[in-house]
Order: structure tokens, then sequence, then C-alpha cells
């Protein structure tokens, strides 16, 4: 499967989940076992995503340390309760400075 | 027209800021992890829905099958379908308008819909926020995408932006019910699987933690009063 192929049955995949979503009847997806999945579903995913992000290495364990301390200090600002924006821009500033001065 | 238009102008138009500096991001990585400039902008002008992109290119640049890439993606764009119940409620029948209106239909511009007092407000809610946000996305990803070879996108510490960002994606959500177990569970199924299964793979296994989770009734039946 070539890379075009891939990009566009994703986006086809998105958009057709975005109309399911507009079009199926309310009572199917409002069915409680479906929800919970539902909701569910992207805490799961989220989470795979931040773990690989922070510790897989190609099918091996390791971690960027710079990387690591500044999601880290994403995650301080988000106990903080501050704006995406800003949870965002630290995370990226604290890494590459760290990166700078190491 | 409407007393609420200006505040929510405004809040469009910060959503759209961040929107716009996390396309350049976006654009950048992408563009980076071995996509073209034109995949990468066809990615954010057609897929639309920023946590399911950065799963993809992740996946394919972590050396991911397509079908890993694509499973990722999909199983983290599934959540858009849900914000259709709420969505219809607040914009009405659509009819063929729906169409187009549910390439809109993601987490910024469901929230924001929502939030409003009326349908009517709500309605104009949803679209400030879709076309700025559309706007701003797609022009970044392109800024990100044209800049993204001519800058050392390690020294600007740009791969800590997914992280930081599936992370506060995930933050709100950790209120749900059983949701700490399943975030939990999904680091603990994910990072077994790192070594043992091709790269992308230990993500979309992740799902299955969200299923079985979701699974069980949230409360004992009163057996009881059953009959």
């Amino acid at each position: 499967m070539s890379l075009w192929v891939t990009i566009l049955a994703a986006s086809l995949g998105c958009y057709g989940l975005k109309l399911a979503g507009v079009s199926l009847p309310a009572s199917v997806l409002n069915h409680p076992r479906v929800q919970r999945a539902a909701g569910l579903l992207p805490v799961a995913m989220l989470s795979a995503l931040v773990a690989t992000a922070l510790f897989d290495a190609d099918g091996r364990y390791a971690a960027d340390w710079d990387r690591l301390f500044g999601v880290g200090v994403a995650a301080v600002a988000l106990v903080l309760g501050r704006s995406l924006v800003v949870v965002f821009g630290l995370a990226i500033a604290t890494t590459a400075v760290l990166r700078l001065v190491t | 027209m409407l007393p609420e238009q200006a505040a929510i102008r405004r809040a469009a138009a910060g959503i759209g800021l961040y929107a716009g500096a996390f396309g350049v991001t976006f654009g950048a990585v992408s563009t980076t992890s071995g996509l073209s400039l034109t995949q990468t902008v066809a990615m954010s002008a057609l897929m639309f829905t920023g946590a399911s992109q950065f799963a993809l290119v992740g996946v394919l640049a972590a050396g991911g099958t397509p079908f890993a890439g694509l499973s990722a993606a999909l199983l983290l764009g599934l959540r858009n379908a849900f914000y259709g119940v709420p969505v219809t409620q607040v914009l009405g029948q659509l009819g063929v308008r729906r169409l187009w209106t549910a390439h809109f239909v993601i987490d910024e511009t469901t929230a924001m819909a929502v939030a409003q007092p009326s349908p009517r407000v709500g309605r104009y809610a949803f679209w400030a926020t879709g076309v700025t946000l559309y706007a701003l996305w797609t022009l970044g990803t392109l800024a990100g995408a044209l800049v993204g070879g001519g800058i050392d996108t390690h020294a600007l510490g740009l791969d800590a932006a997914a992280p930081a960002i599936f992370l506060a994606l995930l933050w709100p959500q950790l209120s749900r019910h059983r949701a700490p177990a399943v975030a939990f569970g999904a680091v603990l199924v994910t990072l077994v699987l790192v070594p043992l299964v091709p790269a992308g793979l230990p993500i979309v296994a992740a799902a299955i933690v969200a299923i079985v989770g979701g699974l069980p009734p949230t409360r004992a039946r009163p057996t009881v009063e059953e009959t």
C-alpha cells in the first residue's frame, strides 16, 4: 500500500466516521455499552500514544530524557489547569532548551 | 447580531491560533518523517482531525505498516462519530448539508457548539470555530511543511509536541468513569507489546482495553427488583 493510498484511505475513513455520526439515528450511538466503550477508546489510544512516544524507540525501550522532561513540564501545566497553547509551548520550549544546554 | 458573537469570535480566534501553531508542528514533523509537502497538506485538508494525523505519521515514521497506521488513525477518529449526537442536537436537521458539515465535526467545534446557551448561538459557534480552525490548521500545516526540511525539528523540541498534545487531549477525559484504569491498562498493554510486535500494533492493541473496560455495566443491577 503506497503512502498516498494510506493517506486517502485514512482521510476517507475519518470523514466516513464523522458522516456516520451526524447520519446514524441517535439511538444507535446512545446505546450505553457503545457509549462507554467509545468514550474510553480515546482514553486508551491517547495513553498508548503517549507511552510509545516517550518509551518506544523502534521496538526497544528507550527514553529521550529531554523530551520526557518537556512532556513532564507539560503535565504539570495541565495539573495547574493551563490552556492547550501553554501546555504545547512549554513541552517544546523545555525540550529545546534542555537540548541547547546539555 | 447575537450578543454572544464577539465572545465566540474571540474564543474561535484563540483556538485557531493554537491550531495554527499545532499545524506548523504537524507540517514540520510530517515532512521530516518522509511525507511529501502535498501529502502533508492533503492530510490536514482531507482528514482534518489532528490526533489521527499525528498518530498516522507517528506510526509510519516508527516503521509501522500502513495498516497499523490506518487502524490507529481510524480508532482515534472514531470519537468524532460520537460527537455527531450532540452536534446534530445543536445544528438540527441537516439533510444534504451533512455532507460538508460532517467534515467539521471535531473536538473543538463540538465543544464550542454545545457550550452555547441556544442552538442558534451554538450553530454560529460551530461554524465560526470550524472555519477558523480549518483555515489556520491547513495554512499552518503548509507553513510547517515548507520550512520542515530546513529546520532542525529535533533541536527545536518538536518531537515533544505530539506526546504533549496527546496528554492534553487525554487529561480532561480521565475524569470519565473507569478512565484511569483504562489509561493504565492501555499503557501496560502497549509497553509490553513494544518489543514483541511490529511498530504501530501496540497502539492498536490498546483499543481492546477500552472495549473490555466499556463492556461491563457501570452499576450492578438491582437484582431484587428485576423480574
